[in-house]
């Protein structure tokens, strides 16, 4: 049920986000989501892609350095108070979020977000308790083409 | 009994001589040299100048009469101001790597060249080497005095040398693993980017047949040792030498590995506070000065080496009774200054080695924005240290800026910077850039 994303250190400098999205674009790699932190010196961009093997490996030849870390994906409902219900039960479950960011695209009425957990194990176990959707890379990757 | 790694093994009488005989040995020697340079432009003024002549040299104490030599003094006599004999005597010239500026040069006679290649000889043989082995030297070859110093010291000792230079890290790892090399000879540095550039590669560093390492050419740390022996699965002996004495092996590691044995019948070594030029206590840092006591060619005499080491004068467990030379902490010319703090980027290294997850792969940078210095140390980011949690990356900066500030007494900037963005050294390692413009 898990989604593989890649991460990438990129140090903060003109041309250094732009160098890996080219070399994804040139292989077909499209990215589906991605989100980006940064400090003064150096930034960390993280993306999610379907081929994420060939997209690591095409990152990796080019000296990148990517690192490949498990992270899980929900519905929300699109509505005020949808996401405040989710963070609630993982409150409740005593997991802890290292950081989160959202899918562009929509399904019917529900958004999708993407959770970096400190246990992704136990917030799948969590989630699904209190039955909220977690969505697997078949399902995600079979929506994103419809 | 001490714990040997290998086999101790001891070239010459000379290195294991008694004390008493070893100092009527220097003085006999140092009255011959002063009168060997009597006739160099440079020492003939310094000598008429102070009244020196060599019948005044009556003990070894007398040696701090003599005039001190310096890397200047060899560059206003370029190229060959120093020369003690006739130029046809002349076998062979090197030079300085040029590491601090303008080349200097060296010649040795035939007789130089055989005392250099004996030099050489004694610390390998000190670290295991035998003449059924084979040595890979991934030094540069040519005006440089690694490739060839211990080039003719392997052949002294009658092993066998596969003389690679340095460079095209793929073929000396193919060499490394098709032709099973006893020994690695090479600058620390490179040798950490032979085991990097193997990993890298899908090789496992570990697994070359390698037993052993000469490693030297440039000051290097304990840390470092550890993981050049780990990383290759040998063991690493130091060795030290620089052009202007001889080159490599001016004095080397015993199996011991506790301190270099200076090679004290070719060599009087000193080691001075640089800024009085007084002696130090023993086992106290200064800089290093030599007297060359056997050169033919370019005798010299108290050489500032501007290298900072410590002298240990107690005899050592391998039997040798020569004074020992701890590693160069930095160079008396390399020593930063900031805001007032004395800092060698040696001690960065060792910090860096000293926090899991960061690599040796480093360069400082050393800014004056407005009146106060400022000091940044890139550091690259390998995969094995990489999070996609922007705490653990500012944890992992936070633990390098608190090592060094605990061994330097400074705070630095740490940056993280991608890999493979720092230069990496075929031969001497850059690790310092300083944009401060202390003539404006």
């Amino acid at each position: 049920m898990k989604i593989h994303q890649l991460s990438l250190f990129l140090e903060n400098k003109p041309g250094r986000l732009s160098e890996p999205c080219q070399a994804l674009a040139s292989e077909g790699i499209n990215i589906l989501t991605l989100s980006l932190a940064d400090t003064q010196q150096f930034g960390i961009l993280r993306i999610i892609v379907r081929d994420w093997e060939k997209a690591r490996d095409v990152l990796s030849k080019m000296g990148c350095v990517v690192n490949i870390t498990e992270v899980v994906a929900t519905e929300v409902e699109d509505r005020p108070g949808g996401l405040a219900e989710i963070l609630k039960v993982i409150e409740a479950g005593g997991i802890n979020i290292e950081y989160m960011y959202a899918f562009t695209f929509r399904y019917g009425d529900k958004a999708v977000l993407v959770f970096r957990f400190n246990d992704p194990d136990a917030a799948l176990k969590v989630l699904q308790a209190k039955g909220i959707n977690v969505i697997g890379p078949v399902e995600l990757y079979e929506r994103m083409r419809s | 009994m001490p714990d040997f790694k290998v086999e101790n093994r001891i070239l010459d009488e000379e290195e294991t001589m008694p004390r008493a005989q070893m100092r009527a040995l220097q003085l006999k020697r140092l009255q011959e040299v002063v009168a060997r340079v009597a006739n160099v432009p440079f020492y003939k003024a310094a000598f008429a100048r102070e009244g020196i002549t060599p019948e005044k040299i009556k003990s070894l104490d007398d040696l701090r009469r003599l005039p001190f030599t310096t890397k200047d003094d060899l560059r206003q006599n370029y190229p060959l101001g120093f020369l003690a004999v006739p130029r046809k005597e002349i076998a062979r010239i090197h030079g300085s790597s040029g590491t601090t500026g303008k080349l200097t040069l060296v010649a040795y006679t035939r007789e130089d060249r055989e005392t250099w290649a004996n030099l050489c000889a004694r610390f390998l043989v000190g670290g295991g080497l035998k003449p059924e082995h084979l040595v890979h030297i991934a030094f540069g070859y040519g005006i440089f005095t690694g490739g060839f110093g211990l080039h003719y010291g392997v052949e002294r000792v009658g092993a066998a040398v596969l003389p690679l230079a340095s460079g095209n890290t793929a073929r000396q790892i193919m060499l490394l693993q098709d032709l099973a090399p006893d020994v690695l000879v090479c600058t620390p540095s490179y040798a950490l980017n032979i085991a990097d550039y193997a990993r890298n590669n899908g090789v496992e560093p570990s697994t070359f047949p390698l037993k052993y390492g000469h490693f030297g050419a440039e000051p290097w740390t304990e840390e470092m040792r550890l993981k050049i022996e780990s990383e290759l699965g040998i063991t690493a002996f130091n060795n030290y030498g620089l052009s202007e004495v001889i080159g490599p092996g001016v004095s080397g590691e015993c199996a011991l590995q506790n301190g270099m044995h200076v090679q004290e019948d070719h060599f009087i070594v000193e080691c001075l506070d640089p800024v009085t030029l007084e002696p130090v206590e023993d086992f106290a840092y200064g800089e290093l000065v030599f007297t060359t006591l056997t050169k033919q060619a370019m005798p010299l005499l108290r050489y500032r080496t501007r290298d900072i080491a410590a002298l240990d004068p107690r005899p050592c467990g391998c039997g040798r009774t020569t004074t020992r030379m701890s590693r160069v902490k930095g160079r008396s010319d390399d020593m930063l200054i900031i805001r007032g703090v004395n800092v060698f980027p040696s001690q960065i290294e060792e910090a860096l080695l000293q926090v899991e997850g960061a690599t040796p792969h480093y360069l400082i940078e050393v800014d004056r924005p407005g009146t106060l210095d400022q000091i940044a140390v890139k550091v690259e980011v390998l995969p094995g240290i990489f999070s996609d949690k922007m705490s653990d990356m500012q944890r992992l900066r936070d633990a390098i800026d608190r090592r060094i500030q605990a061994i330097t007494g400074i705070h630095v900037k740490v940056e993280l910077v991608a890999p493979q963005t720092i230069e990496r050294s075929m031969g001497k390692a850059k690790r310092v850039v300083d944009n401060r413009n202390l003539n404006g």
